[in-house]
């Protein structure tokens, strides 16, 4: 298990690294810097000014040296400056993290509350109206793109309710803050629980067929102890796996939902970054998020030997 | 009577036979489970009946799909439905007809009052939990034994099984047990609320030789403690020889023959149990001893699909006696001798 540990942290450390190299060679490629942006904005170009501009952000270096600067920074905590707001990187996106975690998090248990027992039904009832309806469900949820379903909700609300709860500045109690984003957690959390609805109904039944659920039946078990503590224990290993990716996508989910019920995320902020070409910010941000995918991903296996007593990992 | 069959006989003789036969506690009566297939409907179990006796053994032989499983399984109304049915007949445990009561009823039956251990000790057990949490499940639901008090149970249980170190197995998980261990587990569950029946079905056919003669005696050693009523389901007529009382021989989906063991082995009635005796495998190598078969008798042709019977006897297309009759009428159940009954024209001939 040790030295299982020991591998697995490496691998982690070598996706990061490329995960570095690939965002700060993108965002080269991408046309344009801060300066070319400015300038058009202004509708002028001068030349001067611009070099000046990009002597003074480091753009003229060699790229080798520009990214040899940013990782020695990074690993000694100095995540730079923003090129927009001329802030520590690190004050601009520190407060919208917890936000944006909120968000997902909340996405995440939606999508699982959600997911998990209309998978078991769909498979306990297979072929029946009710099991139709939830797959259609289902695959209409895998479909609709999360902003397109954040709109309808939007529509929706502000047609028959004539309000929606929208983010004018921040929650002051534990309530508001959930009111507030449970409906765009639901808007993004919607396409996982149809994921992990179809994954689960897949494996319930896969798991349903097996000689020791008719065990438990012949030892006298219900229906519901069979379906949920005998199937569903087992069941739910396959899912665990989709859950762990899920929490990587549903932060792509909350890029564009942040934006539709403009709520000041670290997911929207992201946007912006990438448009103005804000260097520190985009890098900065990627790693975080790309750090967060690589640490659930470790988690996602460490539970696997929680939940699926064969696995060990040995070396 | 050929060779095989006198040392069959033998075994039979030598057998430890169990004399506390009781009351009757299960009667089946014309039992009728039917499957709704593409091809048509399947009579998997067609009018079977019998009767089973405190502590006695009864086994159910036949050749693979002869419907001896869906007969244990409607017993415990486990038919899964659709494609299969129970469509007609009785199955009264002491005085209940089984059939008639409601689902949670039922649930209080299984596991209880009848339980069941199968083929696969392999895959019959659930990866995911404890040995102990499985055992004591059944303690819980059944007895309303507390969690504390249905580990102790199990452990005991473990005991009983003769599986070393119990304490410590019933933390373990089935993938740490090896097959006959975990056919063990299966017997220490199946047994752990005294059940009045016990079906085995196959419990040893897919363990080692060795392995099969041990669960086998703990089988029988705890029929004897317990007072359990066995029905034992097998294609191994030498299994049958050493462990059962009485046998019913099943052909595609019908009873054929009945008789106590002794007189089965004596004189087999019906050409499809003579046909069974002959081309039993691996007879010696019951106990210890590995005798040489010689060359194996099988029985020629198959068994018709059940979807598709021809109207008389559904052997006569396999049958070496067959006549006109065989294959226009189905001969009746009539007991031939004494406590001796077969379904056959040619009954002994
Ligand atoms: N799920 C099913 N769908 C359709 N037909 C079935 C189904 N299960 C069983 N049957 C039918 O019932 C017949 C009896 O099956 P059963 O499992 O009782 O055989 P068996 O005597 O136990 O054989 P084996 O020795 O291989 O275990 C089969 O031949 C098959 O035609
Ligand atoms: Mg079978």
């Amino acid at each position: 298990m040790a030295s299982y540990l020991v591998k697995r942290l490496l691998l982690m450390l070598l996706t990061l690294f490329g995960m570095s190299v690939l965002i700060f060679v993108m965002l080269r490629l991408v046309p344009g810097n801060i300066a070319d942006i400015v300038f058009e904005a202004a509708g002028m170009i001068d030349d001067a000014d611009k070099a000046q501009i990009e002597a003074e952000l480091g753009l003229d270096q060699p790229i080798i040296v520009q990214y040899l600067q940013w990782i020695g920074g990074l690993v000694q905590g100095d995540l730079g400056f923003s090129y927009v707001s001329e802030k520590p990187t690190i004050e601009e996106i520190g407060p919208r993290i917890p936000i944006t975690a909120k968000l997902a998090l909340m996405a995440l248990i939606f999508s699982i509350v959600l997911g998990l027992p209309l998978g078991v039904i769909s498979a306990v009832r297979q072929n029946t109206k009710l099991d139709y309806a939830l797959r259609v469900i289902s695959l209409s949820g895998l479909s609709l793109p999360s902003f397109w379903l954040a709109l309808l909700i939007l529509m929706f609300c502000v047609q028959y309710f004539g309000t929606i709860p929208i983010y004018t500045r921040p929650p002051d109690t534990l309530w508001d803050e959930l009111l507030l984003y449970s409906i765009p957690a639901a808007a993004v959390g919607f396409r996982s629980s149809a994921l992990i609805m179809r994954l689960t109904r897949s494996s319930m039944l896969e798991v349903l067929r097996q000689d020791y659920i008719r065990t438990a039946r012949a030892m006298g078990a219900s229906n519901t102890s069979v379906n949920y503590y005998h199937a569903l224990k087992n069941a739910v290993l396959p899912v665990t796996t989709i859950i762990g990716i899920e929490a990587a996508f549903l932060i792509g989910g909350l890029i564009v939902t942040e934006t539709v019920f403009n709520i000041p995320g670290v997911a929207r902020f992201l946007v912006e970054a990438i448009l103005w070409r804000d260097y520190p910010i985009v890098q900065n941000l990627v790693m975080f998020i790309a750090l967060v995918v690589v640490v659930v991903n470790f988690l996602v296996d460490l539970l696997y030997v929680v939940l699926d007593p064969r696995i060990k990992y040995a070396d | 009577m050929s060779p095989m069959t006198a040392q069959i006989a033998e075994k039979v003789e030598a057998a430890p036979r169990r004399r506390s036969i009781g009351e009757v506690v299960l009667t089946v009566d014309d039992l009728q489970t039917v499957f709704y297939t593409r091809a048509g409907m399947v009579r998997a179990v067609d009018r079977v009946s019998f009767a089973l006796k405190a502590g006695e053994t009864l086994a159910i032989v036949g050749e693979s799909g002869c419907g001896k499983s869906i007969t244990a399984l409607s017993l415990l109304r486990l038919i899964p439905d659709p494609p299969g049915r129970i469509v007609g007949g009785k199955v009264v445990l002491e005085g209940t007809d089984l059939l008639s009561l409601s689902e949670p009823a039922m649930r209080k039956v299984r596991g209880n009052r009848v339980s069941m251990i199968f083929q696969e000790p392999m895959t019959s057990l659930n990866p995911v939990l404890t040995v102990g949490r499985q055992i004591s499940q059944a303690l819980m639901m059944h007895q309303g034994m507390s969690k504390a008090a249905a580990m102790e149970r199990a452990v005991e249980m473990l005991r009983l099984v003769k599986v070393p170190e119990p304490a410590q197995r019933v933390k373990e998980y089935p993938h740490q047990l090896s097959g006959g261990m975990r056919q063990r587990v299966m017997i220490a569950m199946a047994l752990s609320c005294n059940p009045r029946v016990l079906i085995a079905d196959e419990p040893t056919t897919a363990l080692d030789v060795t392995i099969q003669a041990q669960i086998l005696d703990l089988i029988l050693e705890l029929q004897n403690q317990l007072g359990t009523a066995v029905i034992l389901i097998t294609h191994d007529l030498g299994v049958v020889a050493e462990t059962a009382q009485r046998v019913i021989v099943m052909y595609a989906g019908r009873k054929v023959e009945e008789a106590t063991v002794e007189e089965l082995f004596a004189r087999p009635l019906h050409p499809y149990t003579r046909g069974l005796m002959a081309s039993i495998p691996r007879l010696g190598l019951m106990r210890n001893q590995t005798v040489e078969t010689g060359r194996l008798q099988e029985i020629p042709g198959m068994v018709p699909p059940l979807f598709d019977l021809p109207a008389g006897c559904a052997y006569a297309p396999r049958c070496a006696l067959a006549d006109d009759r065989c294959r226009a009428e189905y001969p009746p159940f009539e007991e031939k001798r004494d406590a001796h009954w077969a379904a056959c024209w040619h009954a002994g001939e």
